[in-house]
């Protein structure tokens, strides 16, 4: 009896779950972190579906925003749901384009930003000593500009620069400036946690069968901190999208298609004229994105880290 | 006490430093010569000669005393930055956005402040309720809002439709007229953000053990929040407040250039406008030197907040 009893106990003992299958697990039970995570999706697809329509030169809305689809600022309407602008271009056909710049300047950004601030982090974090104090002493020296002037800095004199014989126009300033500015967040976490990690046994384990130091920072201790990174920019994403925004607003973003900095930029003559809609648009837009991203990296870092305070 | 604080003044050097070099590999390296830019599009070679010669951009970049990058250190060394592309020197220009700018950013700091952590502390203490959950909402749709949306509905709204406030700046106005409506939308907006940092803040201190045995001694709510709770939390809302300040001197870019305020923000949207470098770059300097010092200033004060932080 005793014995038959412990067989079945150890058949029914659950199998070890990774970290991110416990977090994908957690996140499921939350209905609105799902709900926020489809729209995301939408956003991305929306995006990536007007670089193929682009590509192959579909002509569906979005690709057609520069046709004119009625006069010059007609009011929402069965026909132009978001009305039309100074052009009579559709506003609706400007705001999913507009997806397009944001979607890429914010995608753009957090990869540079990843590449530089991951890596550094975790050298430094490993190595300690001089490399260390060089790698903190190039973030503190960016941290101690308030991140706006930095990022106009950069954007600025990037603008129409010419990088290895390739132009930077419009929106590859903007993400280079966001991004070569925003890693130092990302490595100073990721410094902090290698530091924490790397007296652990699965570190001192990789040492003592014979693995190299590059082997251990990239196969051993960056995937074991890698969940950091994904929170961290689930919440970042947000600020990116914003500072695009603020960037296209100052006339320092994309000049020759629809972005939504540059319709709030236009709406800035248009509201005195009781022209509200581009406005609106733009702002729907930007809202539900943020809030989706908000909604979604907060139960992603519950999920995955229920440790981790908000910075 | 002293010697910690020489010891960290001697470590803001290199940060200065380091701040120098960025600006110079930006502005000069980067950047390049501008002085074609500046002559505008008839200008003979003799007038761009003598810019360059006027702006120094004819001297070598480095491996001399007289060099670029020698000059750019020692210009931000005695703040002197200069001339801007108007012709006037440069720290003229600041001296005259700082009152504006302040006017402007001290009203919305305090107000967002105050308002935030009063609201925390009302949150923490009903966490969990329908009123906390109002709360998280609220603040998680406000951060949502793009910062220009607020100033442009707001400016609209209350300035142009209802007439509650001036539209723009005018040099008839009083401070207190122009800055009200601005800093009003910057608080609005502001909120959101802070609130949640604050309210996380307080809940974290509301989990400590002390205040579980605060409750068991029999102290009422009122005396625990304000007494044991607020203390507590101290420490990051000291953190987040000083290092705030520097900003402060930096005005708002985007309020300033709305309401046509005469502050750093609107010199810098017109620097930018202009691809005005020696504006940037001297703001950019200032803005750095100013965190630095009120970095130091943090870590003083906490030794004042936290009597378990010694400066040793």
């Amino acid at each position: 009896m005793g014995e038959s009893e412990e067989t079945i106990c150890v058949s029914k003992q659950p199998k070890g779950r990774s970290l991110w299958a416990d977090g994908i697990r957690r996140l499921r039970r939350r209905k609105l972190a799902m709900i926020s995570f489809v729209i995301i999706v939408a956003y991305f697809s929306l995006a990536g579906f007007i670089y193929v329509a682009e590509l192959l030169d579909w002509e569906v809305s979005p690709t057609l925003w520069a046709k004119q689809t009625g006069d010059s600022y007609q009011p929402p309407s069965s026909e132009n749901i978001f009305g039309t602008d100074i052009f009579g271009q559709s506003v609706f056909r400007k705001t999913l384009y507009g997806t397009k710049i944001s979607m890429t300047v914010a995608l753009c950004a957090s990869f540079i930003s990843i590449f530089i601030g991951v890596p550094l982090g975790a050298i430094a974090g490993f190595f300690r000593g001089f490399v260390d104090e060089i790698i903190v002493w190039v973030y503190s020296t960016l941290s101690s500009i308030p991140y706006i002037l930095l990022i106009l800095a950069f954007a600025i004199v990037l603008r129409d620069k010419t990088l290895f014989g390739y132009k930077l126009t419009g929106i590859t300033a903007v993400y280079l400036a966001i991004g070569l500015t925003s890693w130092v967040g990302i490595c100073r976490l990721i410094r902090g946690e290698v530091i924490k990690h790397k007296e652990r046994e699965y570190v001192l384990a990789a040492r003592s069968y014979g693995c190299s130091e590059r082997r251990i920072i990239f196969r051993h201790l960056i995937p074991n901190v890698f969940h950091l990174v994904i929170i961290d920019f689930s919440l970042r994403f947000v600020a990116f999208i914003h500072a695009e925004v603020i960037l296209s607003f100052l006339g320092l973003g994309e000049a020759n298609r629809p972005s939504w900095g540059a319709m709030i930029n236009d709406a800035r003559i248009e509201l005195s004229r009781g022209v509200w809609w581009q406005m609106a648009a733009a702002t729907v837009a930007i809202f539900f994105i943020s809030l989706t991203l908000n909604i979604f990296g907060d139960a992603l870092r519950d999920s995955l880290d229920p440790k981790l305070r908000i910075q | 006490m002293t010697t910690y604080i020489i010891r960290r003044l001697v470590y803001t050097i290199p940060i200065v430093f380091g701040v120098l070099l960025l600006t110079f590999v930006l502005f000069t390296l980067v950047g390049g010569d501008i002085s074609i830019e500046i002559a505008g599009k008839n200008a003979t070679p003799e007038t761009i000669e003598e810019i360059r010669e006027e702006y120094g951009l004819n001297k070598p970049l480095f491996l001399s005393w007289d060099s670029q990058f020698i000059n750019h250190f020692e210009s931000a060394l005695t703040f002197s930055f200069g001339r801007s592309r108007d012709r006037e020197l440069v720290i003229d220009k600041i001296k005259r956005g700082v009152g504006p700018s302040l006017a402007l950013t001290v009203p919305m700091f305090f107000g967002v402040l105050v308002i935030s952590v009063s609201l925390s502390l009302f949150v923490a203490f009903v966490r969990g309720s329908v009123w906390d959950v109002l709360a998280v909402v609220i603040c998680v749709a406000g951060m949502s809002i793009p910062y220009l949306s607020f100033i442009l509905f707001g400016q609209y709204f209350f300035a142009y439709k209802w007439g509650l406030f001036p539209v723009f700046f005018s040099p008839g106005l009083t401070t207190a007229q122009y800055v009200a409506l601005p800093v009003l939308i910057g608080i609005a907006a502001g909120i959101g953000g802070n609130l949640r940092f604050y309210r996380t803040v307080m809940l974290d201190e509301m989990r400590s053990d002390y205040v579980r045995t605060a409750f068991a001694k029999g102290l009422s709510p009122r005396r625990v929040l304000f007494k044991h709770v607020l203390k507590n939390a101290m420490i990051p809302i000291i953190t987040r407040v000083v290092l705030a300040i520097p900003f402060l001197f930096l005005g708002s870019l985007l309020l300033e250039r709305f309401f046509g305020i005469p502050g750093l923000g609107y010199l810098m949207v017109e620097a930018i406008g202009s691809r005005d470098y020696f504006v940037i770059n001297a703001m950019t300097y200032i803005s750095a030197i100013l965190f630095v010092i009120f970095n130091l200033i943090t870590d003083i004060c906490y030794s004042f907040a936290d009597p378990r932080v010694s400066l040793g």
